[in-house]
């Protein structure tokens, strides 16, 4: 019995050192990033330390909506990027004024690699032998996937509403669903595991990515160099990865 | 012995220490249910209740987690009489695998069942190929995730009962001439009844609570795998009303549940530890 608690205890420790800080002299910068920015932001997150050594940016992704409902329940953030505009209204009393879009973005429909299924339009959604999937109402990319389907005349027949972009991706990537309506991103981003379909410009919607500083940042200037970032030597980046950049 | 010196003990009650630190424990759990009974809209409980969106969840929770639980008692009571009864290498380990799923994350179970049998899983992409059968976006996936959280509970808490039923009557029926099915049908189901049914009501219970697993393993949609955790869950982000809602209704159930069971639990509990 010692023997097992000794173990215990040791298991324990190593888990809490495995988890300690060891760069008390940086400051820290938590931003809040929309899911579909996430893997932008790990890349201009080490590419901002990099310019900054002393600030250290940890960066949170989830729903824009939940991002959004964690800041109206006093999350201590320092920056907040939402995959849209309308959920940033939501939070508008939240943020220095005012928020900046930073980014751009184009639809687009994610399938399998090679798109074995042969799917070419947003009408091919309607097929009752796919398996299409989106996101729960009030995620950005559901009110963009809505805007596109109405614009096209195409009512889907989805299975499945995801918590997050995050959510579809994966399940189209590990074979799960055939189709869903994502960011141009997401696809470029998994690679060689999806492939995407382009959906015609008088169908498409234009995304448009904004970022703000929170009233409730205690290092503000750190905050506003970070957006700053965003909207100059960050640039290069994000066009790299597929965003557009006003 | 154990008798005549618990006869003998004072009774002066516990210390204070004891008692101030009880009392702040009990308040750290009450807390956060008062809050949220607090912010609860009692007014239009029941409206919200009616809205078709949560009556589907809950009827879809319901049938899900009695199904579950009815599959645990079928499959966890075997193999809780292996581990109590069973003599071969390995035990220990064997019952480790078919407990973890109760103490790992519950959304790395769902990771590990989408990998396994998701429709490219190891095993999943067999049931594609031959059967047309996906669990990813079914009811069936549901179960399976709910099913692989909750059938712990139920083995742990029937095994203890079996360790602790006194084998000997089991022995003596069976030198009777009674068969073997005869003996556990008629000693051993009746001494370790309350264990039984403590043991199917917690596996409902945490069937009924399950969410990280389904989530990720079977998807959202209303009617299909849209359950209450996972409708509670979403509902923070658009309608917080519908979300504290749901809430006090599992929070209900769990309440009746647990104080429904306190005697059969604890009984259960003590017999692990002897």
């Amino acid at each position: 019995m010692r023997v097992r608690a000794g173990i215990i205890v040791a298991v324990l420790m190593a888990f809490g050192v495995a988890c300690g800080s060891n760069d008390a002299e940086r400051s820290r910068l938590d931003v809040m990033a929309a899911s579909s920015l996430a893997t932008a932001f790990e890349i201009l997150e080490s590419e901002f330390e990099a310019a900054n050594p002393d600030i250290d940016v940890r960066v949170t992704s989830g729903s824009s909506s939940n991002l959004a409902l964690q800041i109206e329940n006093g999350a201590p953030a320092d920056v907040f990027a939402s995959a849209d505009e309308s959920t940033m209204t939501k939070v508008a009393g939240f943020l220095v004024p005012d928020y900046r879009v930073f980014a751009t973005n184009e639809l687009q429909i994610m399938v399998a690699p090679g798109n074995p299924k042969n799917i070419r339009s947003l009408a091919d959604l309607q097929a009752d032998d796919l398996i299409v999937i989106t996101a729960q109402e009030g995620v950005p990319i559901r009110g963009y996937t809505d805007e596109v389907l109405t614009r096209a005349g195409v009512v889907a027949n989805f299975r499945s509403f995801e918590a997050n972009v995050g959510g579809i991706v994966t399940k189209i990537t590990n074979g799960a669903a055939d189709a869903g309506i994502v960011y141009r991103t997401d696809v470029i981003a998994t690679g060689s595991r999806a492939s995407g379909v382009d959906i015609p410009a008088e169908q498409n919607v234009v995304a448009r990515h904004p970022i703000a500083v929170l009233t409730s940042s205690t290092r503000r200037d750190d905050a506003a160099a970070f957006v700053a970032f965003l909207q100059g030597l960050g640039r290069d980046t994000l066009r790299e990865l597929g965003f557009g950049t006003p | 012995m154990k008798t005549s010196r618990s006869t003998r003990r004072v009774d002066d009650g516990a210390p204070w220490p004891v008692i101030v630190v009880a009392t702040l424990t009990i308040v750290f759990f009450a807390l956060p249910f008062i809050g949220l009974l607090g912010r609860t809209p009692w007014s239009d409980l029941f409206d919200v209740l009616g809205e078709s969106r949560v009556r589907t969840a809950l009827w879809l929770s319901i049938r899900t987690s009695v199904t579950s639980a009815s599959a645990s008692l079928l499959f966890g009571v075997p193999l809780a009489w292996v581990l109590a009864r069973g003599r071969f290498p390995g035990r220990s380990a064997v019952r480790a695998l078919c407990t973890m799923s109760m103490v790992l994350p519950p959304v790395v179970g769902g990771v590990a069942l989408f990998f396994s049998f998701g429709r490219q899983g190891v095993f999943g992409r067999f049931l594609d190929d031959w059967f047309s059968f996906q669990f990813t976006f079914s009811v069936w996936g549901v179960i399976l995730a709910q099913t692989f959280v909750a059938m712990p509970y139920l083995v742990l808490t029937v095994e203890a009962a079996i360790r602790q039923a006194d084998a000997r009557y089991e022995d003596a029926a069976r030198s009777l001439g009674g068969s073997r099915w005869y003996v556990f049908r008629r000693i051993t189901v009746p001494a370790i009844r309350p264990a039984l049914v403590a043991g199917v009501v917690l596996a409902w219970a945490r069937a009924l609570g399950e969410f990280g697993a389904t989530i990720t393993f079977a998807g959202n949609f209303p009617g299909t795998t849209q359950t209450m955790s996972i409708a509670t869950y979403l509902a923070l982000d658009t309608d917080a009303r519908e979300a504290l809602v749901l809430s006090v209704v599992m929070i209900a159930t769990s309440f009746a549940v647990l104080f429904g069971l306190r005697d059969r639990w604890m009984g259960a509990a003590t017999g692990t530890t002897r």
